[in-house]
């Protein structure tokens, strides 16, 4: 029978043109508002222009608009290769661009003038909450069904991590927004002081926990095997790491309150947990850097590979570092400091946007009909531009926090504090700086990486590529898993 | 081993019994630590003497909320020594019971300011939201002019009172009908420094104030 069953890449390619819109603006405003704090005239006393009103629309934008973008596209082309067969509901998939796409331009342009519940992570006021979660539901739909008509009886592990991406995201979504509107620009939430704090990390840190690691990681079980072209490395140990993972992570946030009114007894909960949380993180990096193992040659040839490599080793170290902070002695030095600020970057601009980077670079190519990306060097120029500027704003925000953090709590001899709070940032002035140019050195790279897609998608953009097919399988003999080899 | 794999692949091989394995561990965590802080706050809320918010104090706290003011300054004095030496006695919980959201914020760039009310005069106040560096040189915070121009909709702050009683807040009759009086001719800036002003100080004068005792 003739196969005339296709890839739905449409969808994607879409998604992949909004990471790379999405990143450089997300990133941009992010360069902004970190010029504004070493630089304060640049508020130039407009309300819209200002840092406080300007701060949301950086983390909303790459969190949100460039890795939502980045992680429902590859959601969509995973999903689909993994399991031999086309994507179902096409037209509600393509709304659920469209539908994202307007999320994140009403969130954009609504709070910059203070149309904002002010919830961190959570800013959009509750009628772009509600069309979030429409959203996510129907891509929650769509992903689901489209496993439904798998052709492959296994579920791949990517998809366990997208599943529980898309399951964890909306609960934390529903719970943290519940809000009683007092007109369409203001709602009151309906936690209040403690609970409200402590339903706010619980989304906050789970936030990282499902949007920015289980999706991520998803995206790593996919990509790293495919990139490096040799199986998983272990199958099974990324089992046990999933359902760690998703179950360790959701006792964690409250190690964001350490010290505060919260009870004691959940701030010891969550350090705990914080610990054990070391576990599936290190398993999960394991996983994917040993999947490396006996294509390290390949790796220093193939920048995609080289992002993916170093997405994972920052992957370990940040979560590392992570769950350090989570202990309270070190979180009493840390917290309310710029150290938080370098460790949410290590993993955000280390290991999230590395490892996005790397898979969109391993997929554009094939999504765009072409057998490479356009620029070899411009993808090494990206790798090496976004290293160094990684590394300059890691290096001077841990010291401006570190700095901060003995500053704040130095006594002399008779027990007074020494610095008057104005000198602690006076000191890291200079930090500000560093991590000012770090950040111009990470766009510049988002820029590069759009140009180059722009290119590799010349072929798409003048309607010259054939959708792929789908490979229907042969009937599927009994999958016995192979004996493990005895040890020599 | 490979017996134990073998239940996994029951799992492995459905995507609805994935799914709902899924969503049930990942609830456990957040049921566990959620529930009982969201059935010990209705006790504190029960047995606290703190006021809601006035009028022009409401418009305030939500001008500062919209502003953003909490991504730079924490309201959250912790139980350390070098905080309560430079703040102030540690936050407790019933002090935050009528802030919605809450207003603990998690980085400072700027002070704390559970306890700034009174710490500085109104004037002081007002020059440093039009242009802090006019009186801290070496600040970074932006100014803030635009709050100078903007008058208060008292229309839109008992709507919010409203509100605020229906989730809860023991607000009277006649707070709402003391309302448009005490915002009349008010700008967004009396609002934010009456706010200010009142932050870390008690509400009533026969409420006992924190003290701290030997941890």
């Amino acid at each position: 029978m003739p196969n005339t069953e296709t890839y739905n890449d449409q969808v994607v390619r879409l998604f992949l043109l909004a990471a790379a819109v999405w990143g450089v603006v997300g990133m941009g405003i992010g360069v902004f508002v970190a010029a504004q704090l070493a630089w304060p005239a640049l508020n130039f006393d407009t309300s819209w222009l200002t840092f406080s009103r300007l701060r949301p629309n950086h983390t909303f934008g790459v969190i949100f608009a460039f890795g939502g973008s980045a992680l429902m596209g590859t959601c969509y082309y995973v999903v689909q290769r993994t399991g031999h067969t086309r994507l179902a509901l096409p037209r509600l998939a393509t709304a659920t661009f469209w539908g994202w796409q307007l999320v994140c331009v009403l969130a954009m342009a609504t709070m910059p003038f203070g149309i904002t519940q002010s919830k961190e992570y959570a800013e959009p006021e509750w009628f772009i909450d509600i069309l979030v979660a429409a959203v996510w539901v129907s891509f929650g739909v769509v992903f689901f069904a489209t496993l439904a008509r798998r052709r492959i009886k296994h579920i791949y592990v990517a998809n366990w991590y997208y599943g529980a991406f898309i399951i964890a995201v909306a609960l934390l979504h529903i719970v943290n927004n519940i809000v009683v509107p007092v007109s369409l620009t203001k709602s009151y939430p309906v936690y209040s002081g403690t609970v409200d704090a402590m339903v706010q990390w619980w989304y906050g840190h789970n936030a990282v926990a499902f949007f920015l690691t289980a999706g991520f990681l998803g995206m790593m079980y996919y990509f790293v095997p495919r990139q490096a072209q040799q199986p998983l490395w272990s199958y099974r140990f990324s089992i046990v790491n999933f359902w760690a993972l998703i179950s360790v992570y959701m006792w964690a946030g409250s190690h964001h309150l350490m010290y505060t009114a919260l009870p004691d007894w959940v701030q010891s909960v969550g350090m705990a947990f914080s610990v054990l949380l070391l576990m599936p993180s290190w398993g999960s990096a394991a996983n994917g850097l040993f999947t490396f193992n006996g294509a390290w040659k390949r790796v220093a040839n193939d920048p995609a590979a080289k992002f993916m490599v170093l997405a994972l080793v920052f992957y370990a170290a940040s979560t590392t570092e992570g769950s350090t902070m989570a202990v309270k002695t070190v979180n009493s030095l840390s917290h309310y400091t710029d150290w938080t600020v370098a460790h949410v970057h290590s993993g955000a601009i280390g290991w999230v946007a590395m490892i996005t980077i790397g898979s969109l670079y391993a997929m554009a190519p094939r999504a765009l009909g072409r057998p490479a990306m356009h620029s070899k060097r411009g993808m090494e120029l990206h790798f090496w531009l976004h290293t160094a500027g990684l590394i300059l704003y890691v290096a001077s925000m841990w010291t401006a926090g570190v700095t901060e953090g003995l500053m704040w709590r130095a006594t002399d001899a008779t027990g007074a504090l020494v610095y008057p709070f104005i000198d602690s940032l006076i000191a890291i002035k200079p930090f500000y700086f560093i991590r000012f140019l770090g950040g111009l050195l990470i766009v510049g790279g988002m820029i590069v990486m759009a140009w180059n897609l722009w290119h590799t998608a010349a072929d798409a953009r003048a309607r010259l590529i054939k959708p792929i097919p789908v490979p229907i399988p042969e009937p599927e003999p009994l999958q016995v898993p192979a004996p493990v080899p005895a040890r020599a | 081993m490979a017996g134990g794999y073998k239940y996994f692949e029951a799992i492995e091989k459905h995507a609805g019994k994935l799914g709902i394995l899924t969503a049930i561990m990942v609830s456990i965590g957040g049921l566990a630590e959620i529930t009982p802080l969201f059935v010990e706050a209705h006790a504190i809320t029960a047995t606290e003497g703190v006021k809601p918010y006035d009028p022009l104090r409401l418009a305030g706290k939500d001008i500062y909320v919209r502003e953003g003011c909490y991504l730079c300054h924490t309201q959250m004095i912790r139980s350390l020594r070098a905080e309560t030496q430079r703040y102030g006695h540690y936050s407790v919980s019933s002090e935050s019971v009528y802030d919605r959201p809450h207003q603990w914020g998690s980085k400072r760039t700027g002070p704390d300011l559970a306890r700034v009310g009174g710490k500085y005069s109104d004037e002081w106040q007002r020059l440093h939201l039009m242009d802090p560096r006019a009186v801290v040189a070496a600040s970074n915070m932006p100014g803030y002019p635009w709050l100078a121009n903007e008058q208060i909709d008292s229309d839109d702050i008992v709507a919010r009172m409203r509100v605020l009683e229906r989730l809860g807040d023991p607000y009277t009759a006649a707070d709402f009908a003391a309302a448009p009086a005490a915002l009349e001719g008010k700008t967004a800036m009396d609002a934010l420094v009456a706010y200010l002003q009142g932050l870390g100080v008690p509400a009533a004068a026969t409420e006992p104030v924190p003290t701290e005792t030997a941890p």
